[in-house]
């Protein structure tokens, strides 16, 4: 029944605590690009913890910094102080147990869809799955996100959404220990959107992933998340606010339409966004 | 449409005014069709035909296939007349196209006569020059695609090494030549380097393009992944940057084949640039001409061959 808003500590956690260590650890996180007019800070000590199983969305106005934060979390970006540990090892490259599916597929289009799973999957059943088992998870995979009809076509004979289901399989075949998308439905319809962010609910109900998905739609985030992380406006953007959800699983998004709990949950969001961090025009 | 229809004038007179008319129903059917408007209102703006409809669909068939065939057969019908009259002036110094024909009958009906030393049929000339081509542009294809990797890679690279290339690929391609005779002593491999170093250029420029080109999403997805450099490389570098590649590998061919005939004139043995230079000091015009007419048709088939190959391979591998 309760919505608690929980202004993080800017204190990091200290040494002493790692008795108590968080599946995934953001600790001081800060990030400077290096830019043709000098140094530039995109996020500023950002702390975060993540439950193993537990689904956070980032959301924060455009150019905040929830694709670097992500990216940093992948792995793709060196946070230039502060540090990333899943599972008390220190994120320091890109990995498949930290699986990305990206805003614009990224497919490689000259594989078909099968073939573009299974070159993820390959790495990662070596000495784990033979060659009829790989072919099996891969189907599974493409069963999962229902699109084992189309999985010899390539991604340009594939829909928007159809293209981003195989993203998704793709990083699901990784069997990553967090998941993380970034904005993976933002190119999509409203219709089709929904359609995903269901099945996605569904998916990660059955596999148990642990998801960090960015997102600008405060919908989404409400719906999908235990918890809505909220970032401040860059330059120096750090997290704000975050809200935990607790509105029980599984979700019906008809029945939440009207649910007090959710349209709070939703308002608090929407406060957030537009009175306190009003992005200056 | 429009060129279908000059084209048609020329070839044929009275076909014309029928293609016209077809032309003009098929517009008012596709008109009715997008707008779905009631058949009446376009048949009051424009009556059709009645024979529109009857027409089977091999004539359309057969139309469409005049009208890529015809335009060029018309142009070397044209040209071949113009010349012909050109030349048969009295005092021309270039032969008519039929004097042309009948000096050289006996190179174009036996291509594969061999009386020993230059003194061999037209095929044999090709052959030659072929096989220093293909010497010459493999060692170009490696090379060129190697350092392209290198240079589009590696941003060290690129910094050491576009300003050499910039520089030695303005140099012209038989300026290389006398370096190359002093080098390796002996003609047929300076053919070869002449070749190579005309053809490599482009490869590696276009190469590094398209490396320098391959989006970030592609790499991210790599290092998702963890590809090591060889699947790196086979998995996405290839095939992000094979577009770019052909069309560096399509430029070089052309230039290969150029330099040949250049080269050749210079070198001396069987070959077609030799043929050509041995024909021009004996005066046979009509062996030139037809030296000329084979050059072009074998430089129009590698380039074809090469651009077949690039869309065979990259089928699929769009950079988008
Ligand atoms: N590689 C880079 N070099 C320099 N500056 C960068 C780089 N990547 C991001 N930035 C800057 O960092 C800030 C945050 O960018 P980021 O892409 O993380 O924003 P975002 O929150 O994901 O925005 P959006 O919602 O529009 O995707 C922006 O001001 C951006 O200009
Ligand atoms: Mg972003």
């Amino acid at each position: 029944m309760k919505i608690s808003i929980v202004t993080p500590t800017l204190n990091a956690a200290p040494r002493e605590h790692r008795m108590s260590q968080s599946f995934l650890e953001l600790s001081l996180v800060s990030m400077v690009f290096k830019t043709r007019q000098g140094p530039f800070q995109a996020l500023s000590n950002v702390n975060l913890r993540v439950e193993k199983g537990e689904f956070v969305t980032l959301i924060g106005h455009s150019g905040c910094g929830k694709s670097t934060l992500l990216n940093i979390i992948a792995g793709l970006y060196r946070c230039t102080s502060g540090g990333v540990l899943l599972e008390g090892r220190e994120v320091d490259e890109p990995g498949p147990d930290r699986a990305v599916v990206f805003q614009n597929h990224s497919l490689l289009p000259w594989l078909t869809a099968y073939e573009n799973i299974e070159l993820a999957v390959k790495k990662t059943s070596v000495g784990k799955r033979n060659k009829a088992q790989m072919r099996d998870w891969v189907l599974h995979n493409l069963k999962l996100v229902q699109m084992d009809h189309a999985m010899n076509k390539r991604p340009e004979e594939l829909s928007g959404g159809m293209k981003q289901r195989v993203g998704i399989a793709r990083a699901l075949a990784m069997e990553p220990k967090v998941l993380l998308m970034d904005e993976p439905f933002g190119a999509l319809d409203a219709l089709t959107r929904a359609r995903l962010q269901d099945e996605l609910l569904r998916i990660v109900a059955d596999t148990g992933s642990t998801v960090v998905m960015v997102t600008h739609d405060v919908d989404e985030a409400v719906l999908l998340s235990d918890r809505v992380v909220m970032m401040t406006n860059g330059p120096a953007a750090t997290i704000g606010e975050i809200l935990e959800v607790n509105l029980s699983r599984p979700r019906e998004r008809l029945a939440l339409a009207t649910d007090a709990r959710y349209l709070s949950a939703r308002k608090a969001v929407l406060e957030f966004l537009y009175q306190k961090q009003l992005k200056a025009a | 449409m429009n060129t279908t229809a000059t084209v048609a004038t020329v070839a044929a007179p009275p076909e014309t005014s029928l293609r016209k008319a077809d032309a003009v129903t098929d517009l008012g059917a596709v008109a009715a069709a997008a707008t779905s408007t009631p058949a009446v209102a376009t048949a009051a703006a424009q009556p059709p035909t009645p024979t529109a409809k009857r027409r089977p669909a091999w004539v359309d068939v057969l139309g469409d296939w005049a009208g890529k065939i015809l335009p060029p057969l018309v142009t070397v019908a044209v040209l071949l007349g113009i010349w012909e009259l050109a030349s048969s002036q009295a005092g021309a110094a270039l032969p008519p196209p039929s004097k042309v024909i009948s000096d050289t009958k006996e190179l174009i009906l036996d291509p594969f006569f061999n009386n020993g030393g230059n003194d061999v049929g037209m095929a044999w000339q090709l052959l030659a020059s072929l096989e220093r081509v293909l010497y010459g542009y493999s060692i170009a294809v490696v090379v060129g695609i190697s350092l392209g990797v290198l240079v589009g890679q590696f941003a060290i690279a690129m910094r050491g090494l576009d300003p050499i290339f910039q520089v030695l690929r303005t140099v012209p391609p038989l300026a290389w030549l006398p370096i190359a005779l002093a080098g390796f002593r002996d003609g047929n491999p300076s053919a070869i380097f002449v070749i190579f170093i005309t053809a490599v250029w482009p490869i590696i420029i276009n190469t590094s393009i398209g490396i320098r080109n391959i989006p970030n999403d592609y790499r991210n997805v790599a290092r998702v992944v963890q590809l090591n450099g060889v699947e790196y490389f086979w998995k996405i570098m290839m095939p992000a940057a094979a577009p770019y590649i052909f069309s560096g590998l399509r430029i070089g061919v052309g230039l290969s084949w150029l330099a040949i005939v250049a080269a050749e004139m210079l070198i001396g043995g069987v070959g077609v640039g030799f043929f050509i230079w041995d024909a021009w000091n004996s005066s046979r015009i009509s062996d030139i001409v037809l030296a000329l007419f084979y050059v072009g048709i074998v430089g129009f088939i590698l380039d074809r061959l090469v651009s077949w190959i690039g869309r065979m391979v990259a089928r699929g591998s769009s950079v988008s």
